[in-house]
């Protein structure tokens, strides 16, 4: 039992207790701070193998502002209670069955094919210096860095055009 | 120094909460963040993989992934409001006009 | 001229009555019944031309030619085209159904110029000769025909203009459909007798590997003792088709039922011609029968059997039609024993003054039927309660109508076989021929000659002798010239036909003997001869002592009804084989139809198209409840096939 290993182990525990804790909980807000948790522990786990700017990253961005808009949304709507009626009654047990299937297969398909063999690599750490990410990130993946700022630019463009027209109706 | 294994099947389990969070919540923007949590798993496959091969590539697709979901989140919460504007409610049921 | 093209003029025997057919068709109703008549007549007359120079131009080259027509299937080696064959078989049978044609078609005129008006459609004069052309042409088809495929063309033409013409008055008969039935009856009798000629055909051409006729006699003799049971099969069902087209036994049953059609429609179709397309058929054979021993026994006994059965039934009828119908059947027996006897000269001769007595037997019959019409329309007005047909109404016409009377005593001792009339000679060949060495159907032959002579002799006696049992009767006059001169064409052609082939002068044995090759006659046997005139003489004698002594009187029953009992009862029922067919076939197969009908097809198969349209409609109505429109549903549906997808995989 290596340090790391057990340091995995309560990550891992952390994030899935709060997972489950997200899906479970009727306060909205509470779900949103749930996760932050969890995408925190996972944030961890990513400097474990050797990804500290993705870390942070999932820190800065994740946990920093894509859950914070979550949180605006949430006080702005209220957080309000939803009635108990349930028009789908299948819906609960099914989806149950079939979200265990689908773990308990992929699980199995790992175990028996992937198997123990492969280790993670510690000396991936050295390798891992933000400098040598953003040399990757300019050259070989220029094109694609390129359009993920179109796609920002497109979300950005998008979202104002909703909510400038809705808007515009309620002044009047 | 810990199997590969373990972090794919982390990776597995939190992408089946996300899956079931989804079939379950009716609050539309706890379905949204069921969707995050899906993407975080991903996430997480990416690294440990470009852990085990030693290439920054997987974790240069963890960056646009993350991109991407940021554009996602804010123009699914756009639409929220929009909607909650003209329903009043984020109950996702009561979006049914694919049956009318 | 020469003779090429004499020969080539003979498809004008088959287009010539179809001139004259397409010529009625259209103008037919505008120009009135004379036109009509007359058109007929003379396309019939000029096709009997046409035969007349035929047969002189075949005395120069007298065996014969094939002239090609048309092209008309050629598939690999298989070749059958319409060519006309002029040969003596072939243009004696033209001249026999042309001739008599024509003399019947001007009979017509007058016949059914009364018959529509009796009958009350006065506008249906020129269909009925637009169908009698038809079948003319079919009829010269057929025996013009170079091969076996064209032979069955003029075989089913015929076969239709019969069910046409019997049908001729479909809306009356029994129950207003009795004359439909009766066609109807002809022409599915037939065509079983056609399923025989379709499978021996096929069976030629399997063996032979051609349809001409050339061909398969030529090579008879090799496919004989290559494949014995193959010709043996050919002839054997060749025999079916001619006992549906000739009315033999078993098939005959369609002919008395016949006679609902107009009489000179009973004259030329089932009294001269078509029936006689069987007997052709076996004629023309000759060369396959004579190597198959065993059909030719079988084809003469069922000629024989027929003769005798059918003489039977014609003692105790009381229609005038109908004794003549069973005659009719009785006579074809005779000249199917010939030619499966092997005599088929003499078989070519009996069709030849058959065709002359029973058309003058038929006609004058419908002459007598018209005079019964006339007397009692003069008496009642059109009283539907006489049958005009019934013998028992009659009585004492020879002096109502005196030339009718003469030509039908004519007609009767010819088929009696009285010397030295045709029917003695032609019927004489035959008994000659039977008695050197088939001694038991010389027998039967005999003894059915006797029952003919007994019939007819009860039949002139009941209509003519005596005095008149109904007003009716009593009051009857005589058709008009243009009815009684074919009449006595005819009389006067029974007279003379012997001519053709007297003993010693065997001019109609020459004449086929170059198609039918050397015939070996028996020759004139006076033993034979004595005896048939003796029996004829009997039968005449017998039936002027029975019926002629003490005149019969209105309502009595039949004298011989008494003395013979049961056998009347049996006779006068046709031995109830209509009834037993019902029985054994007609009935299984209608209950089989009606069955397979409403179980099978509306039960059954319709309930299962339909079931499939139902469950159409059930699976579409299920199906609709899965778009809910919730979005979550249709996100559990996805999640349920990537796990179906999954488990697949993992299980591989």
């Amino acid at each position: 039992m290596s340090a790391a290993l057990i340091v995995f182990i309560i990550l891992a525990v952390i994030a899935v207790a709060a997972a489950l804790a997200m899906l479970l909980s009727t306060n909205t807000v509470y779900s949103a701070l749930y996760l932050i948790i969890n995408f925190i522990a996972v944030g961890v786990i990513y400097l474990t193998l050797g990804a500290p700017f993705v870390a942070l990253a999932q820190i800065t961005v994740y946990a920093g502002a894509i859950m914070v808009l979550f949180l605006f949304v949430i006080m702005m709507l209220g957080a309000e209670k939803l009635s108990e009626h349930e028009p789908l009654k299948w819906q609960r047990p099914v989806a149950i069955v079939l979200g265990l299937a689908l773990i308990g297969e992929s699980v199995y398909a790992l175990v028996t094919r992937v198997g123990t063999a492969m280790i993670s690599n510690p000396a991936a750490e050295k390798l891992a210096d933000p400098k040598a990410l953003g040399t990757l990130l300019y050259s070989k993946y220029a094109l694609p860095f390129e359009v993920t700022s179109i796609i920002l630019l497109a979300a950005t463009i998008g979202v104002v055009v909703l909510t400038h027209g809705g808007k515009k109706e309620e002044k009047q | 120094m810990i199997p590969m294994i373990y972090y794919l099947g982390l990776a597995v389990v939190l992408f089946g909460l996300g899956l079931v969070g989804v079939l379950l919540r009716r609050n539309a923007l706890v379905i949204f963040m069921s969707l995050e949590l899906m993407f975080n798993a991903a996430n997480l496959v990416f690294v440990s993989f470009s852990n085990y091969y030693g290439l920054l590539d997987g974790q240069a697709l963890v960056i646009f992934v993350m991109v991407a979901a940021a554009a996602e989140v804010a123009v699914g919460l756009a639409l929220m409001v929009m909607i909650f504007r003209t329903k009043g409610s984020i109950d996702i049921d009561q979006m049914s006009k694919l049956k009318e | 001229m020469q003779t090429e093209t004499l020969f080539s003029l003979v498809p004008l025997v088959v287009f010539l009555p179809v001139l004259g057919l397409v010529i009625n068709l259209l103008l037919g109703r505008r120009f009135g019944e004379t036109f009509a008549g007359v058109t007929a007549s003379l396309a019939t007359g000029l096709s009997f031309v046409v035969s007349v120079i035929l047969a002189l131009a075949l005395k120069g080259s007298p065996e014969g030619v094939s002239v090609p027509f048309a092209e008309w299937i050629k598939i690999g080696t298989f070749n059958a085209s319409w060519t006309f064959r002029v040969d003596t078989l072939s243009v004696l049978m033209m001249l026999v159904v042309s001739g008599v044609g024509t003399l019947i078609h001007i009979y017509s005129i007058g016949y059914m110029h009364n018959d529509v008006r009796h009958n009350g459609d006065p506008a249906r004069f020129s269909r009925f000769f637009v169908f009698m052309n038809l079948f003319i042409a079919s009829m010269m088809v057929l025996v013009s025909a170079d091969n076996f495929l064209m032979l069955f063309v003029g075989w089913e033409g015929v076969g239709l203009c019969s069910y046409l013409l019997i049908g001729f008055w479909f809306e009356k008969g029994k129950d207003g459909i009795g004359n439909a039935l009766a066609a109807k009856k002809a022409f599915i009798a037939n065509r079983i007798g056609d399923f025989g000629l379709l499978v021996a055909m096929f069976l030629i051409f399997w063996n032979f590997g051609s349809l001409d006729f050339k061909t398969v006699f030529a090579a008879a003799p090799a496919v004989a003792s290559a494949h014995p049971t193959a010709l043996l099969l050919i002839t054997l069902f060749m025999l079916l088709g001619v006992t549906g087209k000739s009315a033999q036994l078993p098939l005959y049953v369609w002919l008395p039922d016949a006679m609902a059609g107009p009489t000179p429609v009973s004259a030329l179709i089932h009294a001269a011609t078509m029936v006689t397309a069987g007997v052709y058929l076996v004629a023309r054979s000759s060369a396959l029968y004579t190597l198959v021993p065993a059909a030719q026994t079988t084809v003469m006994w069922v000629g024989a059997a027929t003769a005798l059965f059918a003489a039977t039934i014609a003692v105790a009828q009381f229609d005038i039609k109908k004794v003549l119908a069973y005659s009719t059947i009785s006579q074809l027996g005779f000249m199917v024993a010939a030619v499966g006897m092997g005599a088929t000269v003499a078989g070519m001769f009996h069709l030849v003054t058959h065709a002359f007595f029973k058309a003058l037997l038929f006609l004058a019959a419908g002459s007598v039927i018209q005079a019964m019409e006339r007397g009692a329309h003069e008496v009642k007005g059109h009283n539907s309660e006489l049958d005009p047909q019934d013998m028992r109404n009659m009585g004492g016409l020879r002096r109502q109508i005196p030339v009718t009377f003469w030509v039908y005593l004519v007609g009767g001792l010819t088929l009696s076989g009285l010397a030295p009339l045709a029917g003695f000679f032609s019927k004489d060949e035959i008994l000659a021929a039977a008695s050197e060495g088939h001694t038991a159907v010389f027998v039967v032959l005999v003894l059915a000659a006797f029952l003919t002579a007994f019939y007819i002799g009860r039949q002139m006696v009941m209509v003519f002798f005596g005095e008149a049992r109904t007003s009716a009767a009593a009051h009857a006059s005589e058709s008009p010239k243009v009815v009684t001169l074919p009449l006595v064409i005819l009389a006067a052609l029974s007279v003379l036909g012997g001519l053709i082939n007297l003993p010693g002068l065997t001019w109609l044995e020459k004449w086929l003997g170059h198609t039918l090759g050397e015939t070996t006659s028996a020759g004139f046997l006076w033993g034979v001869a004595g005896t048939s005139l003796l029996i004829a003489l009997l039968g005449l004698g017998l039936a002027w002592l029975i019926y002629g002594r003490k005149p019969l009187v209105k309502d009595a029953p039949d004298p011989l009804q008494s003395k013979l009992g049961g056998l009347w009862k049996g006779m006068n029922n046709k031995w109830w084989v209509d009834e037993a067919y019902a029985f054994l076939f007609l009935n299984p197969f209608k209950a089989h139809a009606e069955f397979t009908a409403e179980k099978v097809d509306q039960g059954g198969i319709n309930r299962a198209g339909d079931g499939l349209g139902e469950g159409a409609i059930g699976l579409g109505k299920r199906l609709r409840t899965l778009q809910n429109g919730f979005t979550r549903s249709y996100a559990l549906w996805m999640l349920l096939g990537l796990v179906a997808i999954l488990t697949f995989m993992v299980l591989r």
